[in-house]
């Protein structure tokens, strides 16, 4: 399937020398999430600036349905919804007048109901009439969505949707994203929350100091770059770990209480049985186990490390 | 072309000077009912006639290009200044419209509602001068370039400027010295020789002296002139704007 979005090897340089992206190559599926994740100033906000035609980039090309986004521009941006992190909007305008507003401005013809759709979807139809300057925090980041839903886009790109907002109205925002998804929209979001990426997104692009450092599967990041812990609570704290079972590299608490033992979920032996085994040859009594899995944060963290 | 763009944009600016119609249309409508007390009335009957025309009605068309030059920079120069302030610039630059596309739009709207207030200070004055216009589509051609060219001008300030400060500077000093001393409340036979050639540079001295011999036929410089003069302007502020769209100037940075 041909990606709806392709972006090859494009890099970008501010006038003040500060390259924001370097070479970067991206391709979108149709109908996918796509997280792009990273630290504050990774280049993530130019890279989306750069698909919408906010900025112009100094290398590479980018084509949105085939077309490409200099050449072709009035095709590629009519398929382009844009919600940008900073909550833009005129105070004095009305929801319902600055929504059509944007329909115009992209080119499509009137249709009051097609904009009453929207505004009840992201429930600010109540508030049609009411200037923004009237609205709170979170009804004015729905007023951009509904904004740059107006022309029926096919990719909508989402700037840091959920940056400052308090955790059920983020919530909220997740099931609108899924709810578009659903409705057969393409939809990429940038953010700093890895809970964000974790919970919504079908694939994760990590970013950082302008490179894309990788974009796969979430669940098949998870599984490739995750360490499971297994923590063993012993019967009797151990002073010092026999050299039996050296070979696992465990970790012995401070107080001697438990074992850690990390391995591998990739792998097609976890060597967890000959672990087991191996304790009880030792005379090693175990009280309980658990295990934990690397979240994305910490792959996250050990990703950006590596490129630091 | 894009003209669903065309049009949202412009209904949208124009709705803004429909909500906000007392300072947009009433202000300009009081502060020239009191030029014509002042000037007109008080101070213009112990003024002999100028050119055969009573000092106020000649003041009318001075006035009038007085008004709409500083509003058709002031409502362009905002217009384009304040989604920049604000930040849903970003979104004219997403959407699929070009330069020109924003220009009509937002130069559009402006010179529009320079034009009706032209008009109604027209008819205002038509309450306390008699008026008389002996060439109304060449007063309607001028009234409407002037619009166009100085809305142009507007726009481009309203690009240019990084703050309300610098936005308002030019206005400030340098429309407003300039129509003052373009002949708007004179003509510039009055003046001493070397000033009548200081003031050939002002280019609003050939504006108000077209416009004004649309009304009564008398110029201080030759109609001709007058045109070329506002097709130069005109010209001149559409090379400007081409040049800021083609290398982003400003916009895409």
């Amino acid at each position: 399937m041909n990606p709806i979005v392709s972006i090859k090897k494009m890099s970008k340089t501010y006038k003040g020398g500060q390259q924001a992206l370097r070479e970067v190559s991206l391709d979108i599926q149709k109908g996918e999430i796509l997280a792009l994740l990273g630290p504050n100033g990774a280049g993530k906000t130019t890279l989306i600036s750069a698909i919408c035609g906010l900025i112009e980039t100094d290398s590479g090309t980018i084509t949105v349905a085939g077309f490409d986004i200099v050449k072709d521009y009035r095709q590629t941006r009519t398929l382009i919804g844009l919600v940008p992190q900073e909550i833009t909007l005129e105070p004095f305008e009305t929801v319902f007048n600055t929504v059509r507003f944007s329909r115009g401005l992209f080119g499509k013809p009137k249709d009051p109901e097609y904009i009453e759709e929207i505004l009840k979807r992201l429930s600010l139809w109540d508030k049609k009439d009411s200037a923004i300057r009237e609205l709170s925090g979170g009804m004015k980041r729905r007023v951009l969505i509904a904004k740059a839903l107006s022309h029926e886009p096919q990719v909508l790109f989402l700037d840091e949707p959920t940056a400052g907002v308090d955790v059920e109205l983020r919530r909220d925002m997740w099931q609108t994203v899924r709810q578009l998804q659903s409705s057969g929209v393409t939809i990429i979001l940038t953010t700093h929350y890895i809970e964000e990426a974790e919970a919504i997104a079908d694939r994760v692009g990590v970013i950082s100091d302008g490179r894309l450092l990788l974009a796969e599967e979430k669940t098949t990041l998870m599984k490739r770059m995750g360490k499971k812990q297994l923590r063993i609570e012993l019967q009797s704290a151990l002073k010092e770990i026999p050299s039996a079972l050296e070979n696992y590299k465990l970790e012995l608490a401070e107080d001697g209480c438990s074992l850690q033992y990390t391995y591998d979920t990739g792998q097609d032996r976890t060597g967890v049985t000959r672990l087991f085994a191996d304790l009880s040859k030792a005379g090693i009594h175990i009280r309980d186990v658990h295990t934990s899995q690397s979240s994305l944060e910490e792959i996250f963290v050990d990703l950006v490390k590596e490129s630091a | 072309m894009n003209l669903r763009a065309v049009r949202a944009i412009y209904i949208y600016e124009m709705s803004r000077t429909f909500r906000t119609l007392a300072q947009s249309l009433l202000s300009p409508v009081l502060s020239t009912s009191l030029y014509f007390i002042v000037f007109g009335a008080a101070i213009g009957s112990r003024i002999q006639e100028v050119d055969g025309v009573s000092y106020g009605a000649f003041i009318v068309p001075g006035l009038i290009m007085l008004t709409v030059i500083t509003q058709s920079v002031t409502n362009a120069a905002f217009g384009i200044y304040f989604p920049k302030f604000i930040g849903t610039i970003f979104e004219l630059l997403s959407a699929p419209i070009s330069f020109l596309e924003i220009v009509l739009g937002y130069v559009g709207a402006a010179a529009t509602k320079s034009f009706i207030i032209g008009v109604i200070i027209l008819v205002t004055a038509n309450l306390f001068v008699d008026l008389h216009i002996t060439h109304p589509f060449w007063m309607i051609a001028f009234l409407a370039l002037t619009c166009i060219s100085f809305s142009l001008l507007g726009f481009i300030i309203g690009i240019w400027a990084n703050n309300f400060e610098q936005l308002q500077l030019v206005p400030l000093l340098v429309i407003t010295p300039l129509v003052f001393l373009g002949g708007s409340f004179y003509s510039i036979s009055m003046l001493p020789p070397l000033w009548q050639t200081v003031t050939l540079f002002n280019p609003i001295v050939y504006l108000v002296s077209g416009f004004r011999w649309s009304f009564y036929e008398n110029a201080d410089v030759a109609v001709g002139v007058s045109l070329a003069m506002i097709t130069l302007f005109l010209g001149l502020c559409l090379s400007v704007i081409w040049w800021i769209f083609k290398t982003g100037y400003k916009i895409r940075n």
